[in-house]
């Protein structure tokens, strides 16, 4: 996980106080998670400025807002003989104002977001394309160029302390439920194309730092893309966000940013390892097929 | 409640001496005055709260720290799910009505609503609605589990509670349905002589507005969870892509209800907020004019923003763009109710009444609601923000201390004209203040969460959001605690206190206040005179 930015110090400040009161041994402290990450892709980073930006302009609107009727509250009060001015009621030039005056900062903030907007659309000239299928609770990754498949579920040590009264303490498990058996391996510097799909329920693919969030809905494709910036390779964690049923926190996403290098020697040996594993592979793929069939029946059934 | 009316004189005139009312349960069952359904939709909703907010307690106790202690992930999810449904169509709207009831005859000066045999049957299906949605608890299956907007495919999962929940569903639409065109009919034809529609008090228009959305609106849910049964039993596809169909095209029916939804949640708590606001300022409204025309743009907006709860799912660029700039405009209408109601306290002569504190909690806090509501506008940060703790606790901030603030907010400022008697301040503002303080400590941390990147809708989470989720969960428990408060100091204030006025607040204005205090079982069984209007018209 990225190191979140403080909003505000002195209330940074203010919930250190509280950890100290709270939890004096937890080391790793979460009262710093309070805002966005600023990711590891122009996309993500042009999020991040988009959302500080609004986030500003609202605490300016805030501070003039409050403030006045902060003001109004305390001099304008009954009990120190305040005497109301009821002639005031209606001023047609102040009003023309303050309804002009929100447009212009609404335009001011949509010009920049329909910027970024159109370039997260633009999912040209990929290098890489990866098809993503959700399942009731896990990810299925095909590297459609090479044929390399495999699924992706919550790790096994979150699997075991995530089960009613496991006495697991979550905070043992290395990166609790936001863990896998196998991540999605991508390289770095590459723009990455996602067609994401899913084969039971609307799931929702979101990797917070690739700044990416898209529904994986069943019978449709998807399109969307990311490129990890080619100085920042690393593991990069989020979770599925639409609900989906039972387990539907413990379907996480693990992305494994490789330098272009590394990224061609995990793909090779991949390819050979699964050439290798094909009779399991075909199985697997024969499971996958049954469990199609099967909930076809059920649906048909109905 | 209401025993024999005293009539100050200066009302007499208008005060008819048969207060008869049928007694023991055919008063209620066979109810067609409107006090007496206001008061059992009022109950009703008080009930519905409580259900819905335990069902919030099992949420917040589960979240209180990592790992499952307490409930199975699906149990869980049907928590969320049936919170969502109880608090909306059975402890808000149900709310609403109960106070449109009790008010709209009296501030119109109007001797009941238009349609009183519609007004107790659209009553008395809730309570049938709500016992077969709960009873979904105990059969196989569970309750549904797929949340309160049941997205195709997931809800069609569902287990026995399936037709059970959509039969629910059904039922409660029909009820504000009926309970819509009832208002509609009310105000459109039963204004005392002099009431023109530009007098009418706030809460009646914000009331007809919505009443409007609501028959717009309740068909299209009824139309697409119709279309999920006929999906789930008659081998339609409307949703399945394997026979044509398509998931999304749920969600844009959903919404197409689910947003105008948003808006008969919170645009009758506009009008309380315009009503209490001046009468603790000592000052008329400021800009009432303007203050209808934004509501009906409101109205209308609310129409065409609804694929921004959809920004994920992969609607084209144009639509984005499209739905971003509408979903912004709202801000507008919205901003300049804001700056209204800032005027009206600017200048004025302000004291604080519970009602006032309620109205001012409103005020601020559905404020910062709004401000988050334009960050969730802009898509590309929608892509960060979108199934998470940060629109959680955005919709939160404008249904808490937004629309409930203002039904409490409504209580505190009406119920010494219902009942007769003034209530305990003390306590009022005790529950206010505790209210206030915890519901920040319950939802401000989600939005912290929600930016770090916690989903909603999970029973369970990565360990980095323990602290905010723990801050969170004992500021709910703080919360739901200091609302046993609220049920107290009404049955206190039934049973005795200081008798109110007819006025009950120095500086009150409307047709309601020129009643005796408590209002008499029937009201303007004569209409008010023209005089009495134009006195009662603050502007």
């Amino acid at each position: 996980m990225k190191k979140s930015r403080k909003i505000v110090p002195s209330f940074a400040a203010l919930a250190a106080l509280l950890c100290s009161l709270a939890q004096p041994a937890h080391a790793e402290s979460g009262w710093a998670e309070l805002n966005m990450t600023r990711g590891v892709t122009a996309i993500s980073r042009q999020i991040y400025d988009l959302h500080m930006m609004c986030f500003w302009v609202c605490v300016g609107i805030g501070i003039v807002v409050f403030g006045v009727m902060i003001y109004s509250i305390v001099v304008f009060r009954h009990s120190k003989g305040a005497v109301p001015d009821t002639t005031m009621v209606h001023n047609t030039k102040v009003e023309v104002i303050w309804t002009i005056v929100p447009v212009a900062i609404l335009i001011g903030v949509a010009i920049p977001a329909a910027r970024v907007l159109i370039r997260t659309a633009d999912v040209s000239n990929s290098q890489l394309t990866v098809k993503v299928t959700g399942y009731q609770w896990g990810w299925n990754y095909d590297y459609l160029q090479s044929g390399v498949s495999f699924f992706s579920k919550l790790d096994a040590l979150s699997n075991a302390a995530r089960q009613l009264d496991s006495g697991i303490d979550p905070n043992t498990v290395p990166h609790y439920l936001h863990n896998v058996d196998h991540p999605l391996v991508v390289p770095t510097g590459t723009k990455i194309l996602l067609l994401i799909t899913a084969d039971d329920v609307i799931h929702s693919w979101w990797v917070p730092d690739l700044g990416v969030k898209r529904d994986a809905v069943p019978g449709f494709i998807n399109e969307t893309w990311f490129e990890v910036d080619a100085d920042k390779p690393g593991v990069y964690r989020g979770q599925c966000s639409e609900l989906c049923g039972r387990d539907h926190a413990f379907m996480p996403i693990v992305v494994d940013a490789l330098s272009k290098a590394d990224f061609a020697t995990w793909l090779k040996n991949e390819e050979a390892a699964q050439k290798t594993q094909q009779p399991a592979q075909a199985a697997a793929a024969a499971t996958a097929a049954a469990r199609q069939t099967q909930l076809a029946d059920t649906s048909a059934a109905h | 409640m209401a025993e024999h009316a005293h009539a100050p004189a200066a009302v007499v005139h208008e005060h008819e001496e048969h207060d008869h009312k049928p007694h023991g349960w055919k008063r209620w069952v066979y109810a067609t005055n409107h006090k007496d359904i206001g008061t059992m939709y009022l109950v009703f909703s008080g009930l519905m709260f409580l259900i819905g907010g335990s069902f919030a307690m099992v949420i917040r106790a589960e979240l209180f720290k990592p790992g499952m202690q307490l409930v199975d992930p699906q149990l869980f999810n049907s928590m969320t799910t049936m919170h969502a449904l109880f608090m909306i169509f059975g402890a808000v709207m149900p709310a609403w009505t109960g106070l449109a009831n009790w008010l709209i005859p009296m501030q119109i000066g109007a001797p009941d609503m238009a349609l009183p045999r519609l007004n107790n049957m659209s009553f008395w299906i809730l309570p049938f609605a709500f016992t077969l949605l709960f009873c979904t608890l105990f059969v196989p299956g569970g309750a549904p589990a797929g949340g309160w907007t049941m997205y195709a495919p997931l809800f069609v999962q569902t287990g026995d509670a399936f037709p059970m929940t959509i039969f629910a569903i059904h039922m409660m639409g029909a009820s504000s349905i009926l309970g819509a065109i009832n208002v509609i009919v009310t105000i459109m034809n039963m204004r005392a002589k002099g009431m023109g529609l530009l007098r009418m008090p706030l809460f009646v228009w914000t009331w007809l507005i919505t009443a409007f959305l609501l028959i717009a609106a309740m068909p299209v849910l009824a139309g697409a969870v119709t279309m999920l049964l006929t999906d789930h039993y008659f081998g339609t596809t409307f949703f399945a892509a394997t026979g044509g169909g398509d998931p999304i095209m749920f969600q844009h029916i959903f919404w197409f209800f689910g947003h105008p939804e948003v808006y008969i949640l919170i645009l009758p708590a506009f009008g309380v907020v315009s009503e209490i606001i001046p009468t603790f300022s000592r000052k008329p409204l400021f800009g009432y004019e303007t203050m209808v025309y934004a509501t009906a743009s409101i109205g209308f907006l609310s129409f065409i923003v609804w694929a921004h709860h959809m920004f994920v799912t992969g609607i084209p660029l144009a639509g984005q763009l499209f739905f971003m700039l509408s979903t912004m405009l709202i801000a507008v209408p919205t901003g300049v109710k804001v700056f209204n109601w800032t005027a009206t306290m600017y200048k004025g002569s302000l004291s604080f009444e519970p009602p006032m504190l309620f109205a001012l909690g409103f005020l601020f806090m559905f404020t910062i609601g709004g401000f988050s509501g334009l960050m969730l506008a802009l898509v590309p940060a929608d892509y960060e923000y979108h199934g998470t703790y940060f629109v959680v606790a955005h919709f939160h901030y404008v249904l808490v201390p937004g629309a409930v603030f203002a039904i409490m907010g409504a209580v505190y400022y009406w119920l010494p004209k219902w009942c007769g008697n003034m209530y305990d301040m003390r306590l009022a503002k005790w529950h206010f203040w505790l209210s206030a303080i915890f519901v920040n400590v319950l939802f401000f941390p989600q939005h912290f969460l929600g930016l770090a990147g916690m989903p909603r809708r999970i029973p369970d989470y990565p360990v980095q959001f323990t602290d905010w989720n723990m801050v969170s969960s004992l500021g709910g428990f703080a919360f739901g605690l200091s609302q046993f408060l609220f049920p107290y100091i009404i049955w206190k204030c039934i049973r005795s206190g200081e008798r109110a006025t007819g006025r009950v607040w120095e500086s009150a204005h409307g047709l309601e206040w020129e009643l005796p205090s408590p209002a008499p079982y029937h009201s303007w069984g004569e209409p008010p005179s023209e005089a009495l209007i134009a006195r009662g018209a603050a502007h």
